[in-house]
């Protein structure tokens, strides 16, 4: 039953199960066993990253596609939900309504673009998806009259979904009200999410792609269309990131340029997806979850060794929270360089 | 022996039809020229935009020149070039205000010598950097397209985080030396002197480097080695070496454009060079990945489209790129002027 | 064979997880022409490329005038005066005859005598100097590509079916041109298909199948036995 719901794709290291079960069991329970507004906020923003690097890793992992343009999706999903609740009015037809329009156009576009760029070279691909992503950053924030510009949106969700909804008292000191429902919104689409994207790897489509990955022109001797294939790779990926926007547009209840479009969050995407493991879904969890947390929580450990080297002059200063993507660069290329099976990579191989 | 029997020799030249798609690149910039005068409507308008295009222009072609010989040569493809263009600007600007009593002063040779300076060391700072960042950065992941975007993004954060570090997080604004300041009023349009500069300049140096391309054996190596490195090797040459000259080369002339922009726009930030790579990347690639005159071609389009566009609807300027792209790869997938590659 | 101008003791190239070279024993006597002839996909191509260090041998030794050149850079084995027309000739398309030209002569500029003696081997080129090398015919190319080869004095020329695909006229052409190589006291190894010009050319033969050497030999030998031919490559000489 387990086999099945994982489409037999196990974890195959008994330290990498017991780390997902593990963060499963921490992410299905957090709001009883993290009391407080900022882990929950923090184990909202695992799932939904879960989902958004699992998508990204179809691509970059499966298909061996480098895409700037994941944010870009991802946004256009917030933005679908963003401007639905705006325009159609507080509701769940909005947010359906929202969510599908977002998801239709990412998987639009991404053909597209796909179509485009992926014809002739798929190094192509890297650097439309780049100056198409930038352009539409841009566009964003320019047409403020649609999106709210640089201030972003906000807008009302269904009621049921927000603290003001209280449904029951309280189970082990925690409020039974909606922004619980809201949390095991986001965790169980996001798991149902998870689970589809380990049926598509698994399945003779994703076996097909790692075929292409591995070599596409022996792939496309055998006779598969790797055009047709990458494009499709490429749709399903920026549909499933616009859905994980939608949920992250539900989640937060505003939506912005920096918070679903920003050059740093594609980083903060390849650094998940290299630091877990490319290619193999399960990284995308472990990679997630390490790095959201370190972000959270590093930085502030960040500040307090800038303000203990304050003397120092350039430690000091490489010690600056603001200095946060100086280490991820780095580590982003010793990755690269020297774990690219990423976590679950090393897990596997040490079995 | 018998002699060679005799066979007419035919040149199986090029027919009309190709000779006309080889040149249709080059008549887009005017036809572009065109459109935008009929557009626009105001002579002088038009006559500013273009100049400014032009300068624009020019500015893209040199930042994007070593890219795509870099990419021609080895199948490199560097996404931290933009880095280059980055420290370029915030060394030459160093240097422009370390010698402010040379920049202000109302002395045209005293202004140029201070530009002088702090383009060679722009120069000499960012061919050095390009120098190590080949080596440690992309000579482990030569063959590999996807590590070396990776990586190569990689080193654009890290040496776009270390100007934080040293010249402090905020942007770095500044004047032009005295005698760059100001226009030149012609037939009714102000036409910026620096802009004007900036175009005499570009195209002398595309000028330079088409004749080193075409005139030199170090030239006829590189255009050689886009074509088929393998052969080139084979006649004894070593195009690794070549390829790290022309890696140096291009990250200098990055700097370069750098420095440019940086006096062009007056204020420098770290970003710069990113933000500047998205249009290098739409110029390589209309151009055609590896020919030199194809980015030319495309960083000229490029810089009076955007000008146009924001004169016409401001807040199109960028998108408008997007769309020549697509209109170039609609019409010639692998871009204007593709190198032919031998397989 | 003391007086080997190159000599290949077991040689094996991998091509990806394809073991294409599977030992190959192979001597080219200095001032001779060899031909090395054999079906093909026997490898024919492949131990010219590994001579030339585009495919780099997993074992053996490779001598080139007693030194061993197996893992020595392209350019290396270049410079110490390997003249190579592979397969697919190699022309830079882009750029003119006399820029080919120029490239080939790696060492200096282009000798004027030595010149003459190319155009009067290949009068085509004198018409086409300044064309672009795209724009040539087929033949043109191919005659293009072996002029690169003897654009400076080689200790051994490497030569990949210079007649394939090429119209009777300009195969003699061809075929005059390495003729009067071989009188000028060169090395060669030539792979070739053709068999009236690998008989008409060739002092030794040697023959490939499966990766490996399995008849080496004079070339006159091998001619006259039509079985010989038969076994070895499947098909006599004489029918083609």
């Amino acid at each position: 039953m387990i086999v099945t719901l994982l489409s037999g794709d196990r974890p195959r290291s008994p330290l990498l199960t017991l780390i997902l079960l593990a963060i499963l069991a921490g992410l299905a329970l957090a709001p009883f066993l993290f009391p407080g507004v900022r882990s929950l906020e923090t184990a909202a923003r695992i799932c939904i990253f879960i989902v958004l690097v699992a998508s990204y890793d179809l691509l970059l992992g499966y298909t061996g596609i480098v895409s700037f343009a994941h944010t870009m999706f991802f946004g256009l999903g917030a933005y679908g939900v963003a401007l639905a609740s705006e325009h159609i009015g507080r509701g769940f037809g909005a947010l359906a309504v929202g969510t599908v329009a977002g998801a239709v156009a990412a998987a639009l576009l991404a053909m597209v673009i796909g179509l485009f760029s992926l014809r002739v070279r798929a190094i192509f691909f890297a650097m439309i998806t780049l100056a198409v992503a930038s352009a539409v950053a841009v566009l964003v924030s320019q047409l403020s009259q649609i999106t709210g510009g640089e201030d972003g949106l906000n807008y009302r969700i269904p009621r049921e979904l927000t603290p003001a909804f209280r449904w029951g008292g309280k189970l082990f000191d925690v409020n039974l009200n909606g922004k619980l429902l809201n949390y095991y919104l986001v965790f169980f689409c996001s798991l149902g999410l998870f689970l589809l994207m380990l049926r598509i790897v698994n399945s003779p489509f994703g076996r097909v792609l790692q075929a292409i990955r591995e070599n596409d022109f022996r792939a496309e001797a055998i006779g598969y269309r790797v055009v047709r294939y990458r494009v499709a790779a490429t749709c399903i990926s920026a549909a499933v990131a616009a859905l994980a926007g939608s949920l992250f547009a539900v989640w937060l209840r505003y939506v912005g340029p920096d918070t679903t479009l920003s050059f740093e969050i594609m980083l903060d995407i390849l650094l998940m997806v290299v630091i877990g493991g490319m290619g193999t879904m399960y990284g995308a969890v472990v990679g997630a979850t390490l790095f959201v947390l370190a972000q959270n929580y590093l930085q502030n450990l960040m500040g307090l060794a800038s303000g203990a080297t304050e003397g120092v002059p350039v430690v000091s200063d490489l010690l600056d929270p603001d200095r946060w993507l100086l280490w991820l660069g780095v580590l982003f290329i010793l990755s690269v360089y020297f774990f690219p099976t990423g976590i679950v990579g090393r897990l596997r191989a040490g079995r | 022996m018998t002699a060679a029997p005799d066979h007419a020799p035919t040149l199986s030249g090029p027919g009309l039809k190709d000779r006309l798609g080889q040149a249709a690149p080059l008549l887009l910039v005017p036809v572009l020229v065109v459109l935008g005068y009929l557009s626009i409507g105001s002579t002088s308008s038009w006559l500013t935009l273009t100049v400014s295009g032009l300068a624009m222009g020019m500015m893209i072609f040199i930042m994007a020149s070593g890219l795509t010989l870099v990419f021609g040569l080895m199948d490199v493809i560097n996404f931290g070039h933009g880095a280059f263009i980055s420290v370029g600007a915030f060394v030459g600007i160093s240097v422009v205000l370390a010698l402010s009593g040379w920049a202000g002063a109302p002395s045209l040779a005293l202004n140029l010598g201070a530009i002088a300076l702090a383009v060679i060391a722009a120069m000499a700072v960012t061919a050095v950097l390009g120098w190590a960042f080949e080596r440690v950065i992309v000579r482990p992941v030569y063959g590999a397209h996807l590590k070396q975007i990776l990586v190569t993004v990689g080193g654009l954060i890290v040496i776009e985080q270390l100007i934080h570090v040293i010249w402090g997080p905020d942007e770095i604004f500044l004047t032009r030396p005295e005698s760059l300041k100001g226009a030149i009023t012609f037939a009714g349009a102000a036409l910026e002197r620096y802009r004007i500069l900036a175009v005499v300049f570009g195209l002398a140096l595309f000028l330079a480097m088409r004749l080193v391309l075409r005139r030199t054996k170090i030239g006829l190596i590189v255009r050689a080695g886009v074509q088929n490195g393998e052969m080139v090797e084979a006649l004894g040459y070593r195009l690794r070496l070549v390829f790290v000259g022309v890696f140096v080369a291009g990250s200098a002339l990055a700097g370069l454009g750098g420095v440019m922009w940086g006096l062009y726009q007056e204020v420098v930030t770290a970003g710069m060079g990113e933000e500047m790579m998205i249009l290098v990347f739409i110029v390589v690639i209309i151009g055609g990945l590896g020919s030199v005159e194809g980015a030319f071609i495309g960083a000229l389009l490029v810089g009076l489209l955007q000008n146009y566009v924001a004169f016409l609807a401001p807040k199109l300027a960028l998108v408008s790129n997007i769309g020549l792209l697509t209109l170039i790869l609609l019409w010639r997938p692998q871009g204007m002027m593709p190198v032919v590659k031998a397989k | 064979m003391s007086d080997a101008i190159l000599s290949l003791r077991g040689v094996k190239t991998d091509i990806a997880q394809y073991h294409i070279l599977q030992g190959v024993d192979l001597d080219v006597p200095r001032g001779q022409v060899t031909m090395l002839l054999g079906r093909n996909g026997v490898g024919k191509t492949t131990t010219l490329r590994t001579i030339m260090g585009h495919w780099r041998a997993r074992a053996g030794t490779i001598r080139l005038d007693g030194d061993d050149i197996a893992q020595a850079p392209t350019p290396a084995i270049a410079r110490r005066g390997v003249g190579y027309v592979p397969e697919n000739m190699g022309i830079f398309s882009d750029l003119t005859v006399e820029e080919n030209m120029t490239l080939a002569a790696a060492s200096g500029p282009l000798e004027r005598e030595r010149l003459e003696w190319i155009f009067g081997a290949f009068p085509a080129l004198r018409t086409f100097w300044r064309s672009e090398a795209g724009n040539l015919s087929g033949g043109q190319k191919q005659m293009l590509s072996i002029a690169r080869a003897m654009a400076e004095e080689r200790k051994l020329y490497l030569i990949d079916e210079p007649t394939k695909g090429l119209a009777p006229a300009i195969v003699s052409t061809m075929a005059g041109a390495l003729r009067d190589l071989k009188r000028r006291g060169a090395s060669i190894l030539l792979v070739e298909q053709n068999f009236s010009v690998a008989r008409a050319l060739g002092d030794r033969a040697a023959v490939m199948d499966d990766g490996r050497i399995v008849w080496t030999g004079e070339m006159a030998e091998l001619a006259g036995d039509a079985a010989l031919q038969e076994r070895l490559m499947g098909l006599s000489m004489e029918t083609a």
